[in-house]
């Protein structure tokens, strides 16, 4: 492999479930890449997908999968690039499957998909096991498990790359060891070598919510303006042997990269800087060192390494109910008062007249919703709209709270329109930790 | 380095930029300065003691500080700050992803009568 200059090339052509496609593709045909990564799972969406699994064991993968590899197998297999994804969500051999019959579709012979399982450690541990980074244990939850996937890092991920996969899809993959194992594949670093797999994990950290590092979900009018973010190119990177790396994007695409989203992307979601939990390693963000060498390119390099946490993180989640949403919208003089009023009438039949005693929450936006806990308010809107939320296990109570709040178009405040009601199926999520012991994860191999 | 007039009310927003990320119940916004001569005023205004005294009902939790000096950067840990997190939380915004948003909006502490401008 390796396309670029000795430089070892990876892309970014997802970055969560719902990402981009158009700009995937356009990468995969003029970025010489050597692998694409597709990050497409979250805590709740793992969640999610097991549901879908639940109701049609045919499905609990992601949902743009067939529609993700229609578009891309051709030009990555045309440019001799790997695609590693965890779109494979709650089950990942029906996403193998799914991909074989898109590959079959359109003609590709010889293509190696791989599968990796073994992140699905449901029953595998007692009720005993308390929680990561809260008080109780499972014994708590007291609601159906839907799943329980264990993070498998790099480990995992190395065996399909060393089968010679053209495709590699699994389930619960650490992000950031979608971009390490391949680094670790090309350059043969081993698990020993801290301070390269503490730069491999920098550049799939940085590289992992896509066009977060292009100038994606940075823009800021006047103070950080960004060229052409409809148009905004996903990332790549060109990573050397000891895993510093030039992050850019390619030419013609919009957005932009630079020191400052380089910046707001290293420390995205971590706490402590100078360690960043993996599977793979204790990464050390604290010391890295970032060089703007313009025309959209950041040389980045000096994170260092220290041994891997000893147990691997497992999301577990289980049925919540529902989540009920709905609204009314006030506007013009004094709507403002009005939007209370209607809040005041909405808490009282809820509460009082039909004693619900779930989670309810009663919000103004243009007035105050974001920001309301928080204490920051105002009273001069003249466009407010009423947000009803209320979470549940009981489908009866949902219900009747979104009558309750439609029934103000007549026995409301004066003016009030825009009704929407939406009842939506929640998971709940927890962490606990496992053995690595207990976990095995698998590899096999599908050829079209 | 930021040139402000007398009696004028400058946000961070005017002199850093940031992002938030959340994990479970907890907040954390890098925050970064656009000009290094900023820094010093940007780590004055925006202290754990700060965060508990501006949002008491928000953040509930233990507020952890951690400076990254050579990137002009601070990062700002916030324990039980998302109303129970994104599984649990009724906020619109279930990943406290506007909360870089409440950091940028507060005012500097540009050492006069700064505490008089604020709420």
């Amino acid at each position: 492999m390796a396309k670029g200059n000795g430089t070892f090339r990876i892309g970014t052509g997802a970055g969560f479930s719902a990402d981009r496609l158009d700009p995937a593709v356009d990468l995969a045909r003029r970025g010489a890449l050597d692998v694409m990564v597709l990050e497409c799972l979250g805590e709740r969406t793992v969640a999610f997908a097991h549901r879908d699994r639940m109701a049609d064991p045919r499905r609990g993968y992601n949902t743009l999968l067939e529609r993700r590899m229609r578009a891309l197998l051709a030009p990555c297999r045309e440019a001799g690039t790997v695609i590693i994804t965890n779109m494979g969500a709650a089950n990942p051999r029906a996403a193998a499957e799914r991909t074989r019959d898109v590959a079959h579709a359109l003609g590709l012979s010889g293509l190696k998909i791989a599968c990796i399982e073994g992140d699905d450690v449901s029953g595998r541990l007692g009720n005993d096991q308390p929680f990561m980074d809260e008080p109780g244990t499972l014994a708590d939850i007291g609601r159906p498990v839907v799943g329980m996937n264990a993070y498998l890092g790099a480990d995992a991920i190395i065996p399909a790359l060393q089968a010679g996969a053209d495709v590699v899809i699994g389930g619960r993959l650490a992000d950031p060891s979608m971009f390490l194992a391949p680094l670790m594949h090309h350059y043969g670093w081993q698990n020993s070598d801290l301070a390269a797999l503490g730069a491999g994990t920098l550049v799939g950290h940085l590289m992992e919510c896509g066009m977060q590092i292009t100038g994606g979900y940075y823009a800021d009018p006047g103070t950080k303006d960004v060229p052409d973010l409809a148009q905004c190119g996903y990332p790549l990177a060109e990573v050397a042997a000891d895993g510093s790396a030039v992050i850019t994007k390619l030419p013609g695409t919009g957005g932009c990269v630079n020191e400052a989203t380089v910046k707001e992307q290293l420390l995205y979601e971590v706490h402590d800087p100078a360690a960043y939990l993996t599977p793979d390693v204790t990464a050390d963000f604290s010391r890295v060192k970032l060089k703007d060498l313009g025309h959209d390119r950041v040389r980045v390099s000096d994170a260092g390494g220290r041994a891997r946490p000893e147990k691997l993180k497992v999301t577990v989640g289980f049925d919540a109910g529902v989540l009920a949403e709905a609204g009314v919208s006030y506007a013009g003089p004094a709507a403002g008062a009005r939007g209370r009023l209607a809040a005041g009438i909405v808490d009282a039949r809820l509460k009082e007249t039909h004693k619900i005693k779930s989670p309810l929450r009663v919000d103004l936006i243009g007035a105050g919703s974001l920001f309301a806990t928080a204490g920051k308010t105002r009273n001069d809107s003249e466009d407010v709209r009423l947000h009803v939320a209320l979470r549940t296990t009981n489908r009866d109570e949902a219900e009747l709270m979104l009558w309750e709040v439609e029934s103000l178009l007549c026995c409301g405040p004066a003016g009030g329109g825009g009704y929407r009601g939406v009842i939506t199926p929640a998971v709940e999520t927890k962490s606990i930790l496992i053995a690595r012991g207990l976990v095995k994860p698998t590899v096999e191999i599908f050829v079209t | 380095m930021i040139v402000r007039g007398r009696n004028e009310r400058l946000l961070v927003r005017d002199i850093a930029h940031a992002r938030a990320g959340d994990k479970g119940n907890t907040s954390n916004v890098n925050i970064w300065v656009n000009d290094p001569e900023d820094f010093e005023l940007l780590k004055r205004s925006v202290t754990p003691e700060r965060i508990k005294k501006e949002f008491p009902k928000l953040v509930r939790g233990k507020v952890t500080r951690y400076v990254i000096e050579h990137l002009h950067g601070l990062n700002l840990v916030m324990g039980e700050a998302l109303e129970g997190g994104v599984n649990a939380s009724l906020n619109l915004d279930s990943h406290g992803k506007s909360w870089s948003y409440l950091i940028l909006g507060l005012t500097l502490d540009t050492g006069e009568s700064a505490t008089s401008s604020e709420r």
